[in-house]
Protein backbone atom coordinates (compact mmCIF):
# COMPACT_ATOMS: atom_id res chain seq x y z
CA UNK A 1 0.00 0.00 0.00
CA UNK A 2 2.82 2.36 0.88
CA UNK A 3 4.14 2.86 -2.68
CA UNK A 4 0.65 3.79 -3.87
CA UNK A 5 0.26 6.40 -1.18
CA UNK A 6 3.69 7.76 -2.10
CA UNK A 7 2.69 8.11 -5.77
CA UNK A 8 -0.56 9.75 -4.79
CA UNK A 9 1.05 12.32 -2.54
CA UNK A 10 3.92 13.04 -4.95
CA UNK A 11 1.49 13.69 -7.80
CA UNK A 12 -0.66 15.77 -5.51
CA UNK A 13 2.24 17.97 -4.48
CA UNK A 14 3.30 18.40 -8.10
CA UNK A 15 -0.18 19.53 -9.13
CA UNK A 16 -0.31 21.98 -6.25
CA UNK A 17 2.63 23.79 -7.85
CA UNK A 18 0.36 25.03 -10.60
CA UNK A 19 -1.77 27.27 -8.43
CA UNK A 20 -1.74 30.26 -10.80
CA UNK A 21 -2.84 28.12 -13.73
CA UNK A 22 -5.60 26.65 -11.59
CA UNK A 23 -6.79 30.11 -10.61
CA UNK A 24 -6.86 31.30 -14.23
CA UNK A 25 -8.72 28.13 -15.13
CA UNK A 26 -11.24 28.76 -12.38
CA UNK A 27 -11.91 32.31 -13.61
CA UNK A 28 -12.43 31.06 -17.16
CA UNK A 29 -14.82 28.40 -15.97
CA UNK A 30 -16.82 30.87 -13.90
CA UNK A 31 -17.26 33.05 -16.99
CA UNK A 32 -18.34 30.00 -18.94
CA UNK A 33 -20.77 29.06 -16.18
CA UNK A 34 -22.30 32.55 -16.27
CA UNK A 35 -23.04 32.16 -19.98
CA UNK A 36 -24.72 28.82 -19.37
CA UNK A 37 -26.75 30.08 -16.43
CA UNK A 38 -28.04 33.01 -18.50
CA UNK A 39 -28.98 30.68 -21.38
CA UNK A 40 -30.98 28.45 -19.02
CA UNK A 41 -32.65 31.47 -17.43
CA UNK A 42 -33.82 32.53 -20.88
CA UNK A 43 -35.11 29.06 -21.72
CA UNK A 44 -37.05 28.92 -18.44
CA UNK A 45 -38.50 32.38 -19.15
CA UNK A 46 -39.79 31.09 -22.49
CA UNK A 47 -41.81 28.20 -21.16
CA UNK A 48 -44.52 28.05 -18.55
CA UNK A 49 -44.67 24.24 -18.43
CA UNK A 50 -43.46 22.29 -15.42
CA UNK A 51 -40.10 20.68 -16.09
CA UNK A 52 -38.40 17.76 -14.37
CA UNK A 53 -36.00 20.26 -12.85
CA UNK A 54 -36.58 23.80 -11.59
CA UNK A 55 -34.38 26.72 -12.64
CA UNK A 56 -32.78 26.89 -9.16
CA UNK A 57 -31.77 23.27 -9.49
CA UNK A 58 -30.39 23.77 -12.99
CA UNK A 59 -28.30 26.69 -11.73
CA UNK A 60 -26.83 24.48 -8.97
CA UNK A 61 -26.24 21.78 -11.56
CA UNK A 62 -24.40 24.14 -13.93
CA UNK A 63 -22.08 25.43 -11.19
CA UNK A 64 -21.28 21.99 -9.87
CA UNK A 65 -20.64 20.95 -13.46
CA UNK A 66 -18.18 23.79 -14.01
CA UNK A 67 -16.40 23.06 -10.74
CA UNK A 68 -16.05 19.34 -11.44
CA UNK A 69 -15.47 19.71 -15.18
CA UNK A 70 -12.08 18.01 -15.15
CA UNK A 71 -13.64 14.77 -13.96
CA UNK A 72 -15.36 14.40 -17.33
CA UNK A 73 -12.53 15.50 -19.60
CA UNK A 74 -10.36 12.46 -19.11
CA UNK A 75 -7.64 11.98 -21.66
CA UNK A 76 -4.68 9.64 -21.31
CA UNK A 77 -2.33 10.35 -18.43
CA UNK A 78 0.39 12.60 -19.96
CA UNK A 79 3.23 10.85 -18.12
CA UNK A 80 2.17 7.40 -19.19
CA UNK A 81 1.79 8.67 -22.75
CA UNK A 82 5.31 10.06 -22.70
CA UNK A 83 6.70 6.82 -21.28
CA UNK A 84 4.99 4.75 -23.95
CA UNK A 85 6.26 7.01 -26.72
CA UNK A 86 9.82 7.08 -25.52
CA UNK A 87 9.95 3.43 -24.54
CA UNK A 88 10.69 4.26 -20.92
CA UNK A 89 7.61 2.27 -20.08
CA UNK A 90 10.05 -0.65 -19.82
CA UNK A 91 11.32 0.76 -16.53
CA UNK A 92 7.81 0.53 -15.14
CA UNK A 93 7.95 -3.22 -15.58
CA UNK A 94 10.94 -3.52 -13.28
CA UNK A 95 9.16 -1.94 -10.33
CA UNK A 96 8.21 -4.32 -7.56
CA UNK A 97 4.60 -3.14 -7.54
CA UNK A 98 1.51 -4.18 -9.40
CA UNK A 99 1.65 -2.15 -12.63
CA UNK A 100 -2.06 -1.61 -13.00
CA UNK A 101 -2.41 -0.43 -9.41
CA UNK A 102 0.48 1.93 -9.93
CA UNK A 103 -1.03 3.47 -13.05
CA UNK A 104 -4.47 3.61 -11.54
CA UNK A 105 -3.22 5.61 -8.59
CA UNK A 106 -1.36 7.89 -10.95
CA UNK A 107 -4.59 8.55 -12.90
CA UNK A 108 -6.47 9.03 -9.65
CA UNK A 109 -4.01 11.69 -8.52
CA UNK A 110 -4.13 13.40 -11.92
CA UNK A 111 -7.95 13.49 -11.72
CA UNK A 112 -8.41 14.59 -8.14
CA UNK A 113 -5.69 17.17 -7.42
CA UNK A 114 -6.59 19.66 -10.18
CA UNK A 115 -10.30 19.12 -9.62
CA UNK A 116 -10.06 19.97 -5.95
CA UNK A 117 -7.78 22.91 -6.69
CA UNK A 118 -10.23 24.40 -9.17
CA UNK A 119 -13.46 23.37 -7.49
CA UNK A 120 -12.91 25.09 -4.16
CA UNK A 121 -12.52 28.67 -5.48
CA UNK A 122 -15.27 28.13 -8.05
CA UNK A 123 -17.79 26.79 -5.58
CA UNK A 124 -16.99 29.71 -3.27
CA UNK A 125 -17.40 32.33 -6.01
CA UNK A 126 -20.56 30.71 -7.36
CA UNK A 127 -21.99 30.34 -3.86
CA UNK A 128 -21.25 33.91 -2.81
CA UNK A 129 -22.22 35.76 -5.99
CA UNK A 130 -23.98 33.60 -8.54
CA UNK A 131 -26.79 31.68 -6.94
CA UNK A 132 -25.27 28.30 -6.08
CA UNK A 133 -27.15 27.02 -3.02
CA UNK A 134 -25.78 24.93 -0.17
CA UNK A 135 -26.50 21.17 -0.18
CA UNK A 136 -30.17 20.43 0.45
CA UNK A 137 -29.46 19.02 3.92
CA UNK A 138 -26.47 17.80 5.94
CA UNK A 139 -27.37 14.26 4.93
CA UNK A 140 -27.46 15.29 1.26
CA UNK A 141 -24.09 16.96 1.70
CA UNK A 142 -22.58 13.80 3.18
CA UNK A 143 -24.05 11.63 0.43
CA UNK A 144 -22.75 14.15 -2.14
CA UNK A 145 -19.21 13.81 -0.81
CA UNK A 146 -19.46 10.02 -0.97
CA UNK A 147 -20.81 10.19 -4.49
CA UNK A 148 -18.11 12.66 -5.59
CA UNK A 149 -15.43 10.28 -4.29
CA UNK A 150 -17.07 7.48 -6.28
CA UNK A 151 -17.06 9.75 -9.35
CA UNK A 152 -13.32 10.26 -8.89
CA UNK A 153 -12.75 6.50 -8.69
CA UNK A 154 -14.82 6.03 -11.84
CA UNK A 155 -13.07 8.82 -13.71
CA UNK A 156 -9.65 7.40 -12.82
CA UNK A 157 -10.73 3.94 -14.01
CA UNK A 158 -11.76 5.47 -17.35
CA UNK A 159 -8.49 7.36 -17.58
CA UNK A 160 -6.50 4.21 -16.86
CA UNK A 161 -8.24 2.28 -19.64
CA UNK A 162 -7.57 5.11 -22.10
CA UNK A 163 -3.93 5.30 -21.07
CA UNK A 164 -3.54 1.56 -21.53
CA UNK A 165 -4.99 1.69 -25.05
CA UNK A 166 -1.99 3.87 -25.92
CA UNK A 167 0.10 0.70 -25.82
CA UNK A 168 -1.65 -0.14 -29.09
CA UNK A 169 -2.35 3.22 -30.70
CA UNK A 170 0.53 5.37 -29.36
CA UNK A 171 -0.98 8.69 -30.47
CA UNK A 172 -4.29 8.38 -28.64
CA UNK A 173 -5.59 10.99 -31.06
CA UNK A 174 -8.83 9.15 -31.68
CA UNK A 175 -9.87 8.23 -28.17
CA UNK A 176 -8.81 11.51 -26.61
CA UNK A 177 -10.92 13.49 -29.06
CA UNK A 178 -14.10 11.44 -29.12
CA UNK A 179 -14.43 10.35 -25.54
CA UNK A 180 -14.55 13.75 -23.84
CA UNK A 181 -17.28 14.83 -26.28
CA UNK A 182 -19.30 11.71 -25.60
CA UNK A 183 -18.88 11.96 -21.86
CA UNK A 184 -19.71 15.68 -21.78
CA UNK A 185 -23.04 15.09 -23.43
CA UNK A 186 -23.94 11.84 -21.63
CA UNK A 187 -22.73 12.81 -18.16
CA UNK A 188 -24.94 15.90 -18.06
CA UNK A 189 -22.21 18.51 -18.44
CA UNK A 190 -23.81 20.20 -21.46
CA UNK A 191 -27.44 19.77 -20.44
CA UNK A 192 -28.68 18.32 -17.14
CA UNK A 193 -29.70 14.74 -17.83
CA UNK A 194 -33.26 15.10 -16.44
CA UNK A 195 -33.99 17.60 -19.25
CA UNK A 196 -33.33 14.99 -21.94
CA UNK A 197 -36.43 13.45 -23.59
CA UNK A 198 -38.20 10.66 -21.70
CA UNK A 199 -37.15 7.94 -24.13
CA UNK A 200 -33.47 8.67 -23.49
CA UNK A 201 -33.70 8.43 -19.70
CA UNK A 202 -33.57 4.63 -19.50
CA UNK A 203 -30.34 4.43 -21.49
CA UNK A 204 -28.75 7.38 -19.69
CA UNK A 205 -29.50 5.76 -16.34
CA UNK A 206 -27.71 2.56 -17.24
CA UNK A 207 -24.66 4.05 -18.97
CA UNK A 208 -21.64 4.76 -16.76
CA UNK A 209 -21.33 8.44 -17.74
CA UNK A 210 -23.95 9.83 -15.38
CA UNK A 211 -21.80 8.62 -12.50
CA UNK A 212 -19.22 11.27 -13.40
CA UNK A 213 -21.48 14.28 -12.94
CA UNK A 214 -25.22 13.82 -12.87
CA UNK A 215 -25.38 11.46 -9.88
CA UNK A 216 -23.37 13.55 -7.39
CA UNK A 217 -25.01 16.81 -8.55
CA UNK A 218 -28.53 15.56 -8.10
CA UNK A 219 -27.68 14.15 -4.69
CA UNK A 220 -26.23 17.54 -3.69
CA UNK A 221 -29.44 19.43 -4.43
CA UNK A 222 -31.70 16.72 -3.03
CA UNK A 223 -33.14 15.92 -6.46
CA UNK A 224 -32.12 12.42 -5.40
CA UNK A 225 -32.89 12.36 -1.66
CA UNK A 226 -30.28 11.06 0.79
CA UNK A 227 -32.51 8.04 1.42
CA UNK A 228 -32.50 7.04 -2.25
CA UNK A 229 -28.85 7.84 -2.82
CA UNK A 230 -27.50 4.39 -2.06
CA UNK A 231 -28.47 2.77 -5.33
CA UNK A 232 -27.03 5.51 -7.61
CA UNK A 233 -23.78 5.46 -5.64
CA UNK A 234 -23.69 1.69 -6.00
CA UNK A 235 -24.15 2.20 -9.75
CA UNK A 236 -21.04 4.38 -9.76
CA UNK A 237 -18.98 1.92 -7.74
CA UNK A 238 -20.02 -1.07 -9.84
CA UNK A 239 -19.06 0.71 -13.06
CA UNK A 240 -15.76 1.82 -11.53
CA UNK A 241 -15.03 -1.78 -10.53
CA UNK A 242 -15.98 -3.00 -14.01
CA UNK A 243 -13.59 -0.54 -15.64
CA UNK A 244 -10.83 -1.48 -13.21
CA UNK A 245 -11.25 -5.16 -14.12
CA UNK A 246 -11.36 -4.32 -17.81
CA UNK A 247 -8.23 -2.18 -17.50
CA UNK A 248 -6.41 -4.96 -15.65
CA UNK A 249 -7.33 -7.47 -18.31
CA UNK A 250 -6.30 -5.08 -21.08
CA UNK A 251 -2.96 -4.35 -19.47
CA UNK A 252 -2.25 -8.05 -18.95
CA UNK A 253 -2.91 -8.66 -22.63
CA UNK A 254 -0.69 -5.78 -23.65
CA UNK A 255 2.13 -7.02 -21.46
CA UNK A 256 2.04 -10.44 -23.07
CA UNK A 257 2.92 -8.94 -26.43
CA UNK A 258 5.16 -6.10 -25.36
CA UNK A 259 8.58 -6.02 -27.01
CA UNK A 260 11.17 -3.78 -25.44
CA UNK A 261 13.70 -2.59 -27.97
CA UNK A 262 17.04 -2.41 -26.33
CA UNK A 263 19.89 0.00 -26.46
CA UNK B 1 -0.70 42.06 -53.95
CA UNK B 2 -0.65 39.24 -56.51
CA UNK B 3 2.76 38.30 -55.20
CA UNK B 4 1.40 38.07 -51.67
CA UNK B 5 -1.45 35.85 -52.79
CA UNK B 6 0.96 33.57 -54.62
CA UNK B 7 3.23 33.41 -51.60
CA UNK B 8 0.30 32.66 -49.34
CA UNK B 9 -0.74 29.80 -51.62
CA UNK B 10 2.78 28.48 -51.43
CA UNK B 11 2.79 28.60 -47.63
CA UNK B 12 -0.64 26.97 -47.57
CA UNK B 13 0.54 24.22 -49.90
CA UNK B 14 3.42 23.37 -47.59
CA UNK B 15 1.19 23.42 -44.56
CA UNK B 16 -1.39 21.16 -46.17
CA UNK B 17 1.19 18.72 -47.49
CA UNK B 18 2.74 18.40 -44.05
CA UNK B 19 -0.65 17.70 -42.47
CA UNK B 20 -1.38 15.10 -45.14
CA UNK B 21 1.67 13.12 -44.10
CA UNK B 22 -0.41 11.76 -41.24
CA UNK B 23 -3.57 11.02 -43.13
CA UNK B 24 -5.23 8.82 -40.51
CA UNK B 25 -4.47 11.27 -37.75
CA UNK B 26 -5.83 14.13 -39.88
CA UNK B 27 -9.01 12.21 -40.66
CA UNK B 28 -9.47 11.43 -36.97
CA UNK B 29 -8.96 15.03 -35.95
CA UNK B 30 -11.34 16.38 -38.59
CA UNK B 31 -13.98 13.77 -37.78
CA UNK B 32 -13.48 14.49 -34.09
CA UNK B 33 -14.19 18.17 -34.69
CA UNK B 34 -17.28 17.28 -36.66
CA UNK B 35 -18.62 15.03 -33.90
CA UNK B 36 -17.77 17.41 -31.05
CA UNK B 37 -19.46 20.39 -32.68
CA UNK B 38 -22.28 18.11 -33.82
CA UNK B 39 -22.98 17.22 -30.19
CA UNK B 40 -23.21 20.92 -29.45
CA UNK B 41 -26.04 21.28 -31.91
CA UNK B 42 -27.71 18.08 -30.72
CA UNK B 43 -27.75 19.61 -27.23
CA UNK B 44 -29.38 22.74 -28.62
CA UNK B 45 -32.07 20.64 -30.31
CA UNK B 46 -32.70 18.80 -27.03
CA UNK B 47 -33.24 22.11 -25.23
CA UNK B 48 -35.67 23.35 -27.87
CA UNK B 49 -37.56 20.06 -27.68
CA UNK B 50 -37.95 20.56 -23.97
CA UNK B 51 -38.70 24.31 -23.86
CA UNK B 52 -40.27 24.97 -27.28
CA UNK B 53 -38.63 28.32 -27.90
CA UNK B 54 -35.96 30.67 -26.62
CA UNK B 55 -37.75 33.90 -25.74
CA UNK B 56 -39.00 34.88 -29.24
CA UNK B 57 -36.53 32.76 -31.18
CA UNK B 58 -37.29 29.44 -32.82
CA UNK B 59 -34.78 26.63 -33.26
CA UNK B 60 -34.32 27.71 -36.87
CA UNK B 61 -33.55 31.28 -35.89
CA UNK B 62 -31.00 30.21 -33.30
CA UNK B 63 -29.55 27.73 -35.81
CA UNK B 64 -28.80 30.64 -38.17
CA UNK B 65 -26.82 32.42 -35.43
CA UNK B 66 -25.15 29.14 -34.49
CA UNK B 67 -24.18 28.43 -38.10
CA UNK B 68 -22.79 31.90 -38.75
CA UNK B 69 -20.69 31.83 -35.58
CA UNK B 70 -19.25 28.38 -36.16
CA UNK B 71 -18.45 28.93 -39.84
CA UNK B 72 -16.77 32.25 -39.03
CA UNK B 73 -14.80 30.76 -36.15
CA UNK B 74 -13.71 27.76 -38.24
CA UNK B 75 -12.38 30.11 -40.93
CA UNK B 76 -10.52 32.17 -38.35
CA UNK B 77 -9.10 29.03 -36.76
CA UNK B 78 -7.95 27.76 -40.13
CA UNK B 79 -6.31 30.99 -41.30
CA UNK B 80 -5.23 32.85 -38.18
CA UNK B 81 -4.23 29.96 -35.95
CA UNK B 82 -0.60 30.91 -36.53
CA UNK B 83 -1.07 33.66 -33.95
CA UNK B 84 -2.07 31.03 -31.45
CA UNK B 85 1.22 29.16 -31.77
CA UNK B 86 3.05 32.47 -31.95
CA UNK B 87 3.95 32.61 -28.21
CA UNK B 88 6.18 29.58 -28.84
CA UNK B 89 8.01 31.57 -31.56
CA UNK B 90 8.75 34.33 -29.09
CA UNK B 91 9.87 31.91 -26.44
CA UNK B 92 12.34 30.02 -28.59
CA UNK B 93 13.48 33.06 -30.54
CA UNK B 94 12.40 31.85 -33.97
CA UNK B 95 10.45 35.09 -34.39
CA UNK B 96 13.81 36.77 -35.06
CA UNK B 97 14.03 34.86 -38.31
CA UNK B 98 10.71 36.31 -39.43
CA UNK B 99 11.98 39.82 -38.78
CA UNK B 100 14.83 39.32 -41.23
CA UNK B 101 12.58 38.57 -44.16
CA UNK B 102 11.29 41.35 -46.41
CA UNK B 103 7.65 40.59 -45.66
CA UNK B 104 5.23 41.81 -43.05
CA UNK B 105 5.48 39.80 -39.85
CA UNK B 106 1.71 39.50 -39.46
CA UNK B 107 1.54 37.91 -42.91
CA UNK B 108 4.25 35.40 -42.09
CA UNK B 109 2.77 34.45 -38.75
CA UNK B 110 -0.69 34.03 -40.25
CA UNK B 111 0.67 31.91 -43.09
CA UNK B 112 2.86 29.79 -40.82
CA UNK B 113 0.05 27.42 -39.97
CA UNK B 114 -3.12 26.68 -41.88
CA UNK B 115 -5.17 24.13 -40.05
CA UNK B 116 -7.11 22.00 -42.43
CA UNK B 117 -8.70 19.86 -39.74
CA UNK B 118 -11.00 22.78 -38.90
CA UNK B 119 -12.96 21.55 -41.89
CA UNK B 120 -14.97 19.48 -39.40
CA UNK B 121 -16.38 22.54 -37.64
CA UNK B 122 -16.80 24.34 -40.96
CA UNK B 123 -18.82 21.49 -42.49
CA UNK B 124 -21.05 21.20 -39.47
CA UNK B 125 -21.64 24.95 -39.28
CA UNK B 126 -22.46 25.16 -42.98
CA UNK B 127 -24.83 22.21 -42.70
CA UNK B 128 -26.72 23.77 -39.78
CA UNK B 129 -26.83 27.17 -41.48
CA UNK B 130 -27.99 25.68 -44.79
CA UNK B 131 -30.65 23.61 -43.08
CA UNK B 132 -31.94 26.58 -41.07
CA UNK B 133 -32.10 28.96 -44.05
CA UNK B 134 -33.69 26.37 -46.33
CA UNK B 135 -36.40 25.10 -43.98
CA UNK B 136 -36.90 28.02 -41.60
CA UNK B 137 -39.51 29.75 -43.74
CA UNK B 138 -37.79 33.14 -43.58
CA UNK B 139 -38.60 35.56 -46.40
CA UNK B 140 -35.17 36.23 -47.80
CA UNK B 141 -34.46 38.72 -50.60
CA UNK B 142 -31.25 39.11 -52.54
CA UNK B 143 -29.95 41.57 -49.96
CA UNK B 144 -30.47 38.99 -47.21
CA UNK B 145 -28.53 36.39 -49.14
CA UNK B 146 -25.67 38.87 -49.45
CA UNK B 147 -25.82 39.61 -45.76
CA UNK B 148 -25.09 35.98 -44.83
CA UNK B 149 -21.59 35.78 -46.36
CA UNK B 150 -20.94 39.33 -45.18
CA UNK B 151 -21.72 38.39 -41.59
CA UNK B 152 -19.51 35.30 -41.89
CA UNK B 153 -16.68 37.36 -43.33
CA UNK B 154 -17.05 39.96 -40.58
CA UNK B 155 -17.09 37.23 -37.96
CA UNK B 156 -14.01 35.52 -39.41
CA UNK B 157 -12.18 38.87 -39.36
CA UNK B 158 -13.25 39.55 -35.80
CA UNK B 159 -12.15 36.17 -34.45
CA UNK B 160 -8.90 36.54 -36.41
CA UNK B 161 -8.44 39.92 -34.75
CA UNK B 162 -8.87 38.25 -31.35
CA UNK B 163 -6.22 35.68 -32.24
CA UNK B 164 -3.91 38.53 -33.28
CA UNK B 165 -4.50 40.33 -29.99
CA UNK B 166 -3.84 37.21 -27.93
CA UNK B 167 -0.63 36.81 -29.93
CA UNK B 168 0.34 40.41 -29.21
CA UNK B 169 0.09 39.72 -25.49
CA UNK B 170 3.01 37.36 -25.80
CA UNK B 171 5.28 40.29 -26.63
CA UNK B 172 4.83 41.31 -23.00
CA UNK B 173 4.26 38.02 -21.24
CA UNK B 174 5.29 34.52 -22.20
CA UNK B 175 2.55 33.02 -20.08
CA UNK B 176 -0.23 31.71 -22.24
CA UNK B 177 -3.25 33.51 -20.97
CA UNK B 178 -6.15 31.17 -20.55
CA UNK B 179 -8.25 34.22 -19.80
CA UNK B 180 -8.15 35.17 -23.49
CA UNK B 181 -10.16 32.03 -24.17
CA UNK B 182 -13.10 33.61 -22.40
CA UNK B 183 -13.64 35.98 -25.33
CA UNK B 184 -12.68 33.58 -28.13
CA UNK B 185 -14.21 30.23 -27.17
CA UNK B 186 -16.53 31.95 -24.72
CA UNK B 187 -17.56 34.28 -27.54
CA UNK B 188 -18.43 31.34 -29.76
CA UNK B 189 -20.41 29.74 -26.96
CA UNK B 190 -22.26 32.96 -26.19
CA UNK B 191 -23.09 33.98 -29.77
CA UNK B 192 -24.67 30.63 -30.54
CA UNK B 193 -27.67 32.19 -28.82
CA UNK B 194 -29.32 35.56 -29.46
CA UNK B 195 -27.48 38.19 -27.47
CA UNK B 196 -30.73 39.70 -26.22
CA UNK B 197 -31.13 36.86 -23.70
CA UNK B 198 -28.12 37.95 -21.67
CA UNK B 199 -27.78 40.49 -18.88
CA UNK B 200 -26.88 44.07 -19.86
CA UNK B 201 -23.21 44.03 -18.76
CA UNK B 202 -22.64 40.92 -20.82
CA UNK B 203 -24.41 42.36 -23.87
CA UNK B 204 -22.34 45.50 -23.63
CA UNK B 205 -19.11 43.51 -23.38
CA UNK B 206 -19.89 41.67 -26.60
CA UNK B 207 -21.21 44.75 -28.40
CA UNK B 208 -18.84 47.55 -27.56
CA UNK B 209 -15.63 45.91 -26.32
CA UNK B 210 -15.54 42.78 -28.47
CA UNK B 211 -18.15 43.59 -31.14
CA UNK B 212 -19.34 40.03 -31.69
CA UNK B 213 -22.94 41.23 -31.72
CA UNK B 214 -22.22 43.15 -34.92
CA UNK B 215 -21.30 40.04 -36.89
CA UNK B 216 -23.90 37.76 -35.49
CA UNK B 217 -26.89 38.98 -33.54
CA UNK B 218 -27.51 42.23 -35.43
CA UNK B 219 -27.32 40.81 -38.98
CA UNK B 220 -29.14 37.74 -37.65
CA UNK B 221 -32.05 39.90 -36.51
CA UNK B 222 -32.21 41.46 -39.98
CA UNK B 223 -32.21 38.00 -41.57
CA UNK B 224 -35.07 36.85 -39.34
CA UNK B 225 -37.05 39.88 -40.47
CA UNK B 226 -37.32 41.19 -36.94
CA UNK B 227 -35.01 44.20 -36.89
CA UNK B 228 -37.09 45.79 -34.13
CA UNK B 229 -35.80 43.16 -31.67
CA UNK B 230 -32.20 44.14 -32.13
CA UNK B 231 -32.65 47.44 -30.28
CA UNK B 232 -30.83 49.37 -33.01
CA UNK B 233 -31.87 51.27 -36.16
CA UNK B 234 -32.26 49.01 -39.17
CA UNK B 235 -29.46 50.46 -41.31
CA UNK B 236 -27.15 49.62 -38.42
CA UNK B 237 -27.89 45.93 -38.76
CA UNK B 238 -26.82 45.88 -42.39
CA UNK B 239 -23.58 47.74 -41.86
CA UNK B 240 -22.70 46.04 -38.58
CA UNK B 241 -20.59 43.20 -40.06
CA UNK B 242 -18.00 45.76 -41.18
CA UNK B 243 -17.21 46.25 -37.51
CA UNK B 244 -15.45 42.87 -37.70
CA UNK B 245 -13.20 44.10 -40.50
CA UNK B 246 -12.42 47.29 -38.57
CA UNK B 247 -11.63 45.22 -35.49
CA UNK B 248 -9.12 43.16 -37.45
CA UNK B 249 -7.48 46.29 -38.91
CA UNK B 250 -7.22 47.80 -35.42
CA UNK B 251 -5.75 44.56 -34.08
CA UNK B 252 -3.10 44.62 -36.80
CA UNK B 253 -2.18 48.16 -35.73
CA UNK B 254 -1.73 46.91 -32.17
CA UNK B 255 0.36 44.08 -33.59
CA UNK B 256 2.65 46.66 -35.18
CA UNK B 257 3.11 48.40 -31.85
CA UNK B 258 3.92 45.02 -30.33
CA UNK B 259 6.56 44.23 -32.95
CA UNK B 260 8.21 47.60 -32.37
CA UNK B 261 8.29 46.83 -28.67
CA UNK B 262 9.82 43.37 -29.22
CA UNK B 263 13.25 42.55 -27.92
CA UNK B 264 14.62 39.12 -28.67
CA UNK B 265 15.24 36.62 -25.92
CA UNK B 266 18.67 36.31 -27.49
CA UNK B 267 21.05 33.35 -27.74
Amino acid sequence: MRPYIAVLSANFRMMLQYRAAAFAGAVTQVFWGLIRVMVFEAFYRSSSLVHPMGLDEVVDYVWLGQAMLLLTTFGPDPHIREMIRSGNVAYELTRPTDLYGFWYVRCLAARTAPVILRAVPQLLIAGLFFGLRAPASPASGAAWIASTLAAMLLSAAFGAVISITLLWTISGEGASRFLPAVSWLLSGNIIPLPLFPEWAQGVLNVLPFRGLADTPFRIYMGHIGPGEALLPILHQVVWAAAFVLFGRWLLARAMRRVVVQGG
Amino acid sequence: MARLVRLYMHYAGISIRSQMQYRASFAMAAAGHLVVTGFGFAALAVLFRRFGSLVEWSLHGVAVLYGITHVAFALAEAFARGFDVFPAMVRDGSFDRLLLRPLSTAFQVAASEIQLMRIGRLTQGLAVLGWALATGGFSLGLAHWLLVPLAILGGACLFSGLFVLSGVLSFWTIETLEVVNTVTYGGVEATQYPLSIYRPWFRHLFTFVVPLACVNFLPGAALMGMPERAGAPEWCLWLAPFAGVLFLLASLQVWRVGVRHYTSTGS
